[in-house]
């Protein structure tokens, strides 16, 4: 007997990541209403840890597919695998994190199993036997509800949009060993290498994030090198010293740094930084924006951040309408004194 | 290379999108090609100017998405074509990919298909993966840059969460680009002109030889997000580091660290 509803664990180089965790807790709100528990999918090569993980967080079963084809996360064949255990054990309800695989998957499965896909939800309740789910839509202008009227309804969770389940180191349990069985299909796409796949606290699930934006550049007591003599190359140099003391802030308080668009566009930072409508959407618990504006298309980025602060020169940015804290003041001035302060008062 | 890009109209980043008599309204904001979409077609047109060959643009909307076809052309695309039919009204993503893939069908030969990340409208970003499915193409998505094309295969850099990926996969493909691609060209005067007599074709769902789409989801209700009850608090003080200090008691006393 399988569940009802099922998670999909996503994994980078065999490690969980955490908010595959969240999405097993949603997954266990689910199966309180809809009944049973929750099985936990997990998909690739030295993984036994990771199945053991799923039962300490709250999954009575896992399937488990280990396998060294299944090393490097491909969508063909994962997809295949998972839509053919789906039509075996028919779940009502597939939840996926809102990773980039995740994502790709929930699409390709809802394919091959002929249903819909509600795409990164913040929240999920059951109405009526079915699962109605809110959706950020408008770069988190509106607000739908959506619901799927097929099953299973393959629904992606968004990051750090659902608390991570109380893990037991007491349960246990055997996995389902499923054979992958690989067609020729996954031999459609081949990784050939991964580059700076390494390290950091990566923006999206940071659970504070401290962002600079073109205000960085305007310091002028810095000065540049004499060898730079470029105007442009002189302001970005400027505005990396910025980037650099954003980066101690982030240090001390174990986040990531973030950025507006104009920084990037300017050169301050590379994209993966971009927080807004077209970089990244997060949720941090804490998010200081510092020489940030605010405009429009940078809030769609953040606005659900718990507790907003904003470190603007200007006392009439609108960035300070969704503050919860403001200071009106120089970056330059300010956010060392805030990184001594943290220092201070969290004992580092 | 025959590379069709998949364009949708969407408004503008900047409009005050409301729901107003539970419709959504954006008052007289414009309706723009979806900004990811340019870095698409930008993608698309920096592989023809290398490799050769050509671009169509192709769009599923309303008349008024020819707009949106018009700026591709203008930025350098051969060709658009329109899918419009009153029976799409309240189609969702695999609606839609399937009209993306009949109409990538139908128009034969390609090598590439090329998606943007996500419309900023539904901010889905599901369409480019179903595609691919539909198709039986392999799905490349979030491609960062192309590192190389032979004449059945293509090597892609993937932006995932954890870094890069590069994979390599066998043409036909589906791609979908990111802003890592480059800044998307501005429109020539040339290009526009050119945009302003094209002529788009427009294809019915009878024309793809589709029936009318049975969507699989549904969106009961949207609402504008319950206003923040956020009383903000400014942190003033005589030096840097009565701010500082101030301010540090107050987030710590918000206990989210
Ligand atoms: C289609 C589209 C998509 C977009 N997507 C995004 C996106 O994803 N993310 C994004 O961020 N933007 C996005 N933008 C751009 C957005 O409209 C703004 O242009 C951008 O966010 C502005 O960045 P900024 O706040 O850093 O710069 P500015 O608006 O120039 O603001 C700089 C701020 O720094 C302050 N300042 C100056 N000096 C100092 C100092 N020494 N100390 C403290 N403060 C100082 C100034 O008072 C000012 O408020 C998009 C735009 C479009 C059209
Ligand atoms: N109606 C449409 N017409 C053409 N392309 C579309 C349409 N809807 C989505 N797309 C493409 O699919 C991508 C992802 O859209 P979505 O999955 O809706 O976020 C977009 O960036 C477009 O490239």
């Amino acid at each position: 007997m399988s569940n009802k509803v099922w998670v999909y664990i996503d994994l980078f180089h065999s490690e969980p990541l955490i908010t595959s965790w969240e999405v097993l807790g949603a997954g266990l709100s689910l199966a309180d209403s809809l009944g049973g528990g929750v099985t936990a999918v997990v998909f690739g090569k030295d993984v036994a840890e990771v199945s053991r993980q799923a039962f300490g967080y709250g999954a009575n079963q896992v399937f488990l597919a280990d396998d060294p084809a299944l090393d490097d996360y491909r969508p063909e064949p994962y997809t295949s695998l998972l839509a053919r255990l789906a039509k075996e054990h028919q779940p009502e309800v597939f939840l996926f994190p809102t990773t980039t695989r995740g994502r790709e998957l929930a699409a390709m499965c809802a394919v091959d199993l002929d249903t819909g896909v509600l795409p990164d939800v913040t929240e999920l309740e059951v109405k009526d036997g079915l699962v109605q789910a809110t959706r950020p839509i408008y770069g988190g202008k509106l607000l739908s509800k959506v619901v799927c009227h097929s099953k299973p309804q393959i629904i992606t969770c968004r990051v750090r949009a659902f608390p991570r389940p109380a893990f037991d180191p007491q349960a246990g349990g055997e996995p389902v060993n499923v054979q992958p069985e690989l067609t020729s299909e996954s031999q459609k796409t081949r990784v050939v290498e991964y580059i700076g796949t390494s390290g950091g606290v990566s923006l999206s699930d940071a659970g504070v994030i401290v962002s600079g934006g073109r205000g960085l550049s305007n310091n002028p007591n810095l000065e540049p090198p004499a060898e730079i003599t470029d105007e442009k190359e002189r302001e970005i140099w400027k505005a990396q010293q910025g980037f650099k003391l954003l980066g101690e802030l982030a240090e001390v308080l174990g986040g990531a740094v973030g950025a507006s668009r104009a920084a990037v566009d300017a050169g301050y930072i590379p994209y993966q930084h971009q927080v807004g409508q077209t970089g990244k959407v997060v949720s941090p618990d804490l998010y200081v924006a510092v020489g940030i504006s605010g405009a429009i298309q940078h809030l769609a980025g953040m606005r659900t951040s718990k507790i907003i602060v904003a470190i603007n020169k200007d006392p009439d940015a609108p960035i300070f309408k969704l503050a919860r804290f403001g200071v009106v003041g120089d970056a330059y001035e300010i956010v060392p004194a805030l990184v001594e302060a943290f220092r201070k008062k969290l004992g580092k | 290379m025959k590379i069709v890009v998949c364009v949708k109209q969407v408004p503008d980043s900047a409009a005050r999108v409301v729901v107003e008599h539970g419709e959504v309204t954006w008052g007289d904001a414009p309706l723009v090609i979806n900004p990811w979409d340019e870095y698409a077609v930008e993608g698309a047109l920096r592989l023809v100017d290398e490799q050769g060959g050509e671009v169509i643009a192709l769009s599923m909307g309303n008349e008024q998405a020819k707009e949106a076809l018009k700026h591709a052309l203008a930025m350098g695309c051969k060709e658009a074509i329109l899918v419009s039919d009153p029976q799409l009204q309240g189609v969702d993503s695999l609606g839609t990919a399937r009209v993306l893939a009949a109409a990538v069908q139908k128009i034969g030969g390609v090598d590439l298909v090329v998606f943007g990340r996500q419309a900023i409208d539904g901010d889905a970003g599901v369409t480019a993966a179903m595609t691919a499915r539909l198709l039986g193409f392999p799905a490349l998505t979030l491609a960062a840059g192309v590192r190389g094309v032979s004449s059945d295969r293509i090597v892609v850099e993937r932006a995932i969460e954890e870094g890069r990926q590069v994979v390599e996969g066998a043409l036909p493909a589906v791609l979908s680009f990111t802003k890592d691609i480059g800044e998307p060209r501005y429109p020539s005067f040339m290009g526009i002109r050119k945009a302003s007599r094209a002529e788009i074709p427009i294809w019915s769902l009878d024309e793809l030889g589709l029936p009318a789409p049975q969507p699989h989801t549904s969106w009961p209700a949207v609402l504008n997000p319950p206003a923040r009850e956020i009383t903000t608090e400014m942190i003033t003080g005589a030096t840097p580091q009565e701010i500082a200090e101030k301010l540090v008691d107050k987030i710590l006393a918000e206990k989210v660290l």
